[in-house]
Parts: C-alpha cells; structure tokens; sequence
C-alpha cells in the first residue's frame, strides 16, 4: 500500500488524493446535475427532466428553451456558484480555527452584511448595487474587528476567533432588529426580504460577478490547502514545516472572507450552508478535517437542494432559499451531531 | 566555535510585556545529542522555540550555518531543521501515514505535491521508528508510545539534519519513555543532530552528548554530563539535595536524591 495516494498528471504534476474523497465527489457531481434539471424544470410550467436537457443542448422549441436558458438556468447558475462559495469558505473557517463553529454565518461576517444592507436599505433609501456595497462594507469591517480583536501578541487563536466573533454577531443581530424596528413598513419589508437570501429573478447579469469573483478566489484556495494541511497540526508544528503562520492566517481569513462575499453580493445572506456543507462533507469523506473541494460541491448540492424544496413544497407561496437552507441545515446538522456523539466521534 | 552549525548568541526573550530570559548563549554541537534540562518554567521551551525561529528574541540572535535564522527562507531553514513542539494536535481521525506525510510539506510545490521521493521518506521514517504496521491506523486510537513515534515519524519525514524535540517522554511511561529515548540515540548514532528538553536528569546524562541547564531563564552550566552534573550542579539547578553516583548500567552520572532531612543511609557509606 502506498503511504499516500497520489495522482501523477505528467510534467512533474502529482497531487494528493483519498479515493474515498473521489467517490463522495462523484456522487455530489451526479446528486448535483440531477437537482440542477430538476430546478430548471421547476417554475410556473412544470418541465419534464428530458425538456429540460433538450432545451440546454439547443434541441427543444424556441419557447421552451427561452425559459431555461435566460430565465431559469441563471439562477441555478447563481445557486451553484454561491454553493461552491459558502462551502469553500465555511471549510477553510473551520480548519484555520478548528472548530466547527467557526464559520463566516456564526462569527459575525454575514450579520455585519446584514446591517450594512440594513443600514442602505432603511437610512439611505438605496437598492441594487447600493445594498450589496453596503453589505460587503458591514461584514468586511466585522471580519476586520473580529480577527484584530482576536490578535493577541502577534497570533491568533482560533478559539478567541470564534468567541469575539459570536459575540459580534449578537451585538450585529441587535442592531438589526434595531434597525427593522425604526424603519418605515415598506423598508423594513424590503430589509427582511434581502435578509433571507434568496434567488428569485437571478438573471446572467447576477452570475457575471460572481462567476468572476469566483474565477479569481477559487484558485487560491489550492495553497490555501496546503497551508491548511500543516496548520492542523498546530501553530508551532506548522511553523517546523515551514509555514509563515501569521500571514498564512491572514490569508487564509481573506479568502474565506472574499468567498463568502462574493456569494452575499449576489443571493443575500444564505444560512447555514457555510456552517454545515463543511461537516456533511467531512463526515462523507471521513477526512480529518473539512476537505475543500467535497466542501464546494456539498454546498451547491444543498443551495441547490434548498431551492428546489423552497418552490415545491409550497408551490403557491414558495419561501425564500435562505429560510430553506436554515432548515434543512439545521436538522441535518442536528442529526450527524446526534449520530456522532452517540458513536463516541464527535 | 565552528562545530556548531546552530548558536544563539546572547538571547533575550519573553512573551507581551514580560521578560523570560536574558544573555541566553548556547552552541549546539554538531552531530551532538544535547539535552536542555531545568525545573518547570525556567524558559526550557522558550529556549528551543527561539533556536527553532518560533519566537523573535528581543536581543541577541540565533545563528544557523553562520546565518541568521530569521533571514533565512522559512522553507529552506525547514529542510534543515525539524521541530516536534509539546502542543502538536493530531487532528481527528487522521491516519498513521497520512500524518506521517505531513512532514514532508517543506519540499512539496503548488503542482507537485507528492513525488517517489516524499514517498520513500515517509516510508523510511515508518520504517525507523517501527510504526511501519500502523500506516492505516488513526493516530487516536494509539498508545501514548506509539503516538510518539508517530510524531517522531513525522519529524524524520521533513529529512532535517537538526532536529528539536520539546519533551519526546513526558506523558509516557517508564518502558515507552525508554524506547523514546533508545530511538533518539539510534537516530544520533546515524548521525542526526539532537536537541531534546528532558524531565528526567537521569535520562539526560544516560543518552545526551551534551547538557544545557537552565534555571530562572539562565543557563546555569552546559557541558558533557560528566563533566558538568555533580551535586552541587544539582542543588544550583533543581534546590535538590542529592547524591550523584555512576550509573551501574553506564557508568554515566545518576543523581540519587536525599530524604528531605539532608541525611541518606548511603552518605555514611559512599558508593564511589
Ligand atoms: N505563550 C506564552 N505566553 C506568555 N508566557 C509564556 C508563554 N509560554 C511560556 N510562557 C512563560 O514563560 C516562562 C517559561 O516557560 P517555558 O519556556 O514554557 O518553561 P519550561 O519549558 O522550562 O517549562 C513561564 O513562566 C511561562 O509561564
Ligand atoms: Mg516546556
């Protein structure tokens, strides 16, 4: 048996790879693809998974395909690519402060989003891109205050990450209600309805910038990785192995931060995924720690999954993705932490 | 001193606001297996830690091949010296080999994570420190002895001619404690320089070349165990009133400590 199992590409590529973690990625990939059809074919009119593929490949009726390919496929697009981005970053939170409560909807990133958009939306009457600048401005400044207040003598502890930044998200929490309760009715409702996260009327112009965010976020998180992979072991050990610990933490925050972003930009807050994708795929793929790439595809498998219970299970009054995400999350969640503590793994 | 690739020189270092230790100069000698010995707290690990660039001293500087270490890329200095700190963590369930590979993170690239030479080094350091069975066990399901030398594993994995180890024994029993330490004396006979704080003296003057001993954060002497470690040695370092006496296996110093009265049957009838 080799000690570790390497793929060699040629040209002096080789990279690191658990069979396991292989087979728990296909069958995401395929769970994905069937859920994408499946979204696609969700809406007003009902389309068979066969319409669905005939309209993708450009060999179904002109009205048909209109529908898929302009109004619906941008937001499966946007629920995969935000998935993708919420697992990524919830998996590199929880291995830099391993802890898996350390994610950007638990330790204040996104409720900081939160009162930025609530902040635009209900004191400075913006929309649109308004909202989404003032999303990113309040979940960057937590993010910034979170991991200087955790600084202490030029290191971090994950643990005091996490702690500072719980209680930053009940303080932000406040000053959302805060906000909510002074608002004027129509904002208030506008507020709670970006609150949610949602992807209804995602259009190609919503995939562009997040497609490009992802483009650019998603290559660093292959050193992102490998510093990950020493950092595990402790600060000191990871040092021994070379690692600049410090500004691989900062780093590695950034990323996790830029991803998340990018994702609250384009569909609002979206709970849970960040925090659950990472153990769901962690506990598939039995690894130490949250493996990214299993981490990507369990997100956009339960983004995608989310969306297509939100609109059929209450198909007149479908709910928005993120109250979805919530519950799904929450309960599957609730369930592995059940099993795992009764089988002594926790 | 020329046999000494790593030296510190005249250290000053401490944690935030609060001084640890000061005029702190060692020469560890090449080839050598020194072991830093002392009371709790007296800056044992404090020590190691500066000589292996984990802490920035607040004066002096530590010099490794006759450079100093903070200027030297972290990645270089990696593939030169190892270090088994106290607080590593396995993370769980993480298996025998796959920890073992972690080691070998100093030579890997962006797009060549894993070459037949990171293979045969971890293969190799299973093989040194007998864990070569266990490649497929998660680490936690392991004795504290074996865990150890899973962790020495690792630290071999990295292919340092230095290598650090902040209290290898500690936590073990007596029989693992010894095999630890016969697999570090295996290692130094193979050529390897060792740097290793020790609890027990006994240990250190049995298996280490050379000793530094610190108390308060001060080094108190440094030397062979033979030529340094004497009662007085004993009592300046530790307060312990004691006898030393050949070891009966070694010949090496062995400290015998007194009852609390200062008075040991064997005062009246030395052995030596
Ligand atoms: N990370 C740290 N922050 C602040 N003080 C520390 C830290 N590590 C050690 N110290 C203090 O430095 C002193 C020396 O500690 P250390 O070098 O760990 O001792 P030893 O290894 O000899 O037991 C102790 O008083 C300890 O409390
Ligand atoms: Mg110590």
């Amino acid at each position: 048996m080799s000690a570790v199992h390497a793929v060699r590409l040629g040209g002096g590529v080789a990279l690191v790879v658990r069979p396991r973690a292989i087979a728990v990625g296909a069958v995401l990939v395929v769970a994905g693809a069937a859920l994408a059809v499946a979204a696609v074919g969700t809406g007003e009119i009902t389309l068979s998974p066969a319409e669905v593929v005939r309209a993708l490949v450009g060999a179904g009726d002109p009205g048909t395909t209109f529908v898929v390919r302009d109004l619906r496929l941008p937001r499966v697009v946007c629920a995969v690519l935000a998935g993708v981005a919420l697992g990524v970053s919830g998996a590199v939170f929880q291995a830099l402060t391993r802890n898996p409560l350390g994610s950007p909807d638990i330790v204040g990133f996104q409720q900081g989003a939160a009162v930025g958009a609530l902040v635009v939306i209900t004191m400075l009457e913006g929309t649109g891109r308004a909202v989404s600048a003032g999303a990113l401005a309040g979940g960057g400044l937590v993010a910034a205050a979170v991991y200087l207040l955790a600084r202490e003598g030029g290191r971090t502890s994950g643990y005091r990450l996490i702690l500072i930044g719980i209680a930053f998200a009940f303080l932000m929490t406040a000053l959302t209600e805060y906000l909510l309760a002074r608002a004027r009715v129509e904002d208030a409702q506008e507020g709670l309805r970006w609150l949610f996260g949602s992807l209804n009327g995602r259009t190609w112009e919503d995939v562009a910038p997040l497609a490009l965010g992802l483009a650019v976020l998603l290559p660093c998180a292959v050193p992102a990785g490998r510093a990950l992979r020493a950092l595990e072991l402790g600060d000191d050990a990871a040092h021994g192995l070379g690692v600049r610990v410090e500004r691989a933490r900062v780093g590695l925050v950034a990323l996790a931060v830029g991803l998340v972003s990018v994702s609250t930009v384009a569909v609002g807050p979206i709970a849970f995924v960040a925090l659950t994708a990472p153990q769901i795929a962690r506990r598939l793929t039995r690894a130490p720690a949250p493996p990214l790439v299993c981490s990507a595809l369990t997100g956009a498998v339960l983004v995608l999954a989310a969306d297509v219970a939100a609109q059929r299970v209450v198909p007149e009054t479908p709910v928005p993705v993120g109250v979805m995400t919530g519950a799904l999350g929450g309960l599957y969640l609730a369930w592995l932490l059940t099993i795992s503590w009764r089988s002594g793994h926790a | 001193m020329t046999d000494a690739s790593l030296c510190a020189e005249r250290l000053t270092l401490g944690y935030d606001g609060r001084t640890v230790a000061t005029e702190l100069s060692v020469a560890i000698p090449d080839g050598g297996f020194t072991a830093i010995v002392g009371p709790n707290a007296c800056g044992k690990s404090t020590l190691l830690r500066a000589l292996a660039r984990m802490l920035a001293p607040r004066a002096g500087r530590v010099l490794l091949d006759g450079v100093e270490i903070r200027q030297r890329p972290t990645k270089e200095v990696a593939r030169r010296l190892g270090l088994l700190p106290q607080t590593a963590t396995a993370p769980d369930g993480i298996v025998v080999a796959d920890l073992v590979a972690r080691g070998r993170h100093p030579y890997q690239r962006l797009l060549r994570q894993w070459s037949q030479e990171d293979e045969r080094a971890v293969r190799e350091a299973m093989r040194r420190t007998g864990v070569d069975d266990l490649a497929g066990r998660p680490v936690d399901e392991l004795s504290g002895g074996q865990r150890q030398r899973v962790w020495l594993a690792m630290a071999l994995a990295q292919e340092t001619s230095l290598l650090l180890l902040d209290e290898p024994t500690t936590f073990l029993d007596i029989a693992h404690q010894l095999e630890v330490l016969e697999l570090c004396a295996d290692l130094h006979a193979a050529g390897r320089t060792l740097v290793a704080v020790l609890h027990d003296l006994n240990h250190a003057c049995r298996y280490a070349t050379h000793l530094v001993a610190m108390r308060d954060g001060a080094i108190v002497a440094q030397g062979a165990p033979a030529d340094i470690v004497d009662a007085e040695l004993v009592a300046a370092v530790f307060g312990l009133n004691c006898l030393v006496v050949p070891c009966p296996a070694t010949g090496a110093p062995m400290v015998v400590p007194c009852d609390r009265r200062g008075a040991s049957v064997l005062v009246e009838d030395p052995v030596a």
